[in-house]
């Protein structure tokens, strides 16, 4: 047989979640950690692509993008930005919990979490309605007054690019969080494991950030707001 | 025991510490929504973008924890992770940014 007695020493019986290629929990959680960063790499350079688009049209068509940016709902888009940094808190206080086993609470906090999610996906729903309704998606149906539209309309289609991403992620989010929620509250993770938690809270943050850049550069251009 | 600090080395960060970075959070967007309505002309952008990356460093460095990350190879991929995307945005610019140039 494979299994020599020599390796399993069953008076430390190693901890069911520590997986076969990591020699402790603490190389585990830092694997763990490591891997998820890059993974954001990627996801940096995934929305940077479409952030330098922006800097580059914006630098060219700058008048185009104040008369666009003039069309945003300044509340819709200040009071998201608010919802976000709350649920940011509800994540941190929750990867909180997780670390020191206080399973209520965790499974408590995702859920706000969640439902924070689920209210600026709302609030978004609203702002795309509107935009739609007023002729500013991108297209044969576009339609602006004003002079330069053709380059207002770049600034419609890099508005729903970014937040249409950004958005996408939001909804890939409260799933994932949904279902770390439920592992939670079946008892899963405690203090010496809680690697999805704190990986569902590192993406959590990281998309709430992408929104603390997109609401200046897409809501505050112009100092004449529209809302 | 399950202390404050959990079996794991893991850094548990106090909840006054979260509590503190959300209040910042919040002060810092009321602050850049105020300074909007002003007609600050050029520097309004800038005012804008250090006012979202202070609020995005503070995200970073409590939220996400990397002030508390005790792995070293883990701050590289971070740092090596935006100085690509430094590479990306400044390149970019120093070829459309320049073009007007004559």
């Amino acid at each position: 047989m494979s299994h020599s007695p020599a390796v399993v020493t069953h008076d430390q019986v190693h901890n069911p979640a520590l997986q076969h290629h990591f020699a402790t929990m603490e190389q585990q959680q830092e694997a763990s950690t490591m891997g998820m960063w890059v993974f954001l790499i990627t996801e940096i350079m995934f929305f940077g692509g479409m952030f330098t688009a922006y800097m580059v049209y914006r630098y060219m068509y700058y008048q185009a993008f104040v008369a666009g940016s003039e069309k945003m709902d300044f509340w819709w888009g200040t009071i998201n930005t608010v919802v976000l940094i709350c649920s940011s808190l509800t994540m941190a206080l929750a990867v909180r919990s997780s670390q020191i086993g206080q399973r209520k609470a965790l499974v408590v906090l995702l859920i706000i979490t969640m439902l924070f999610g689920c209210v600026f996906m709302g609030i978004k729903a609203i702002e795309y309605t509107g935009h739609w309704k007023e002729h500013q998606f991108p297209g044969t149906n576009f339609h602006f007054e004003g002079p330069d539209p053709q380059h207002v309309e770049i600034f419609f289609s890099l508005y729903w690019a970014m937040t249409g991403f950004h958005a996408l992620h939001m909804l890939i989010g409260i799933i994932i969080v949904g279902v770390i929620a439920f592992y939670s509250w079946r008892g899963k993770y405690g203090p010496d494991y809680y690697n999805p938690v704190e990986n569902v809270g590192l993406y959590w943050h990281f998309v709430d950030m992408v929104w603390i850049y997109l609401y200046p550069l897409l809501y505050l251009i112009s100092h004449k707001h529209g809302g | 025991m399950v202390g404050e600090r959990g079996i794991m080395s893991a850094h548990v960060v106090p909840k006054k510490t979260y509590i503190a970075v959300w209040i910042t959070l919040m002060i810092l967007t009321v602050v850049t929504a105020a300074v909007s309505r002003i007609d600050l002309g050029k520097v309004s952008a800038i005012v804008a973008l250090t006012i979202a990356t202070g609020k995005a460093l503070l995200v970073v460095l409590f939220f996400m924890g990397v002030k508390y990350i005790g792995q070293k190879m883990t701050i590289v991929v971070i740092v090596a992770g935006i100085f690509w995307l430094a590479i990306l945005m400044v390149l970019s610019m120093a070829d459309y940014g320049t073009r007007l140039w004559s």
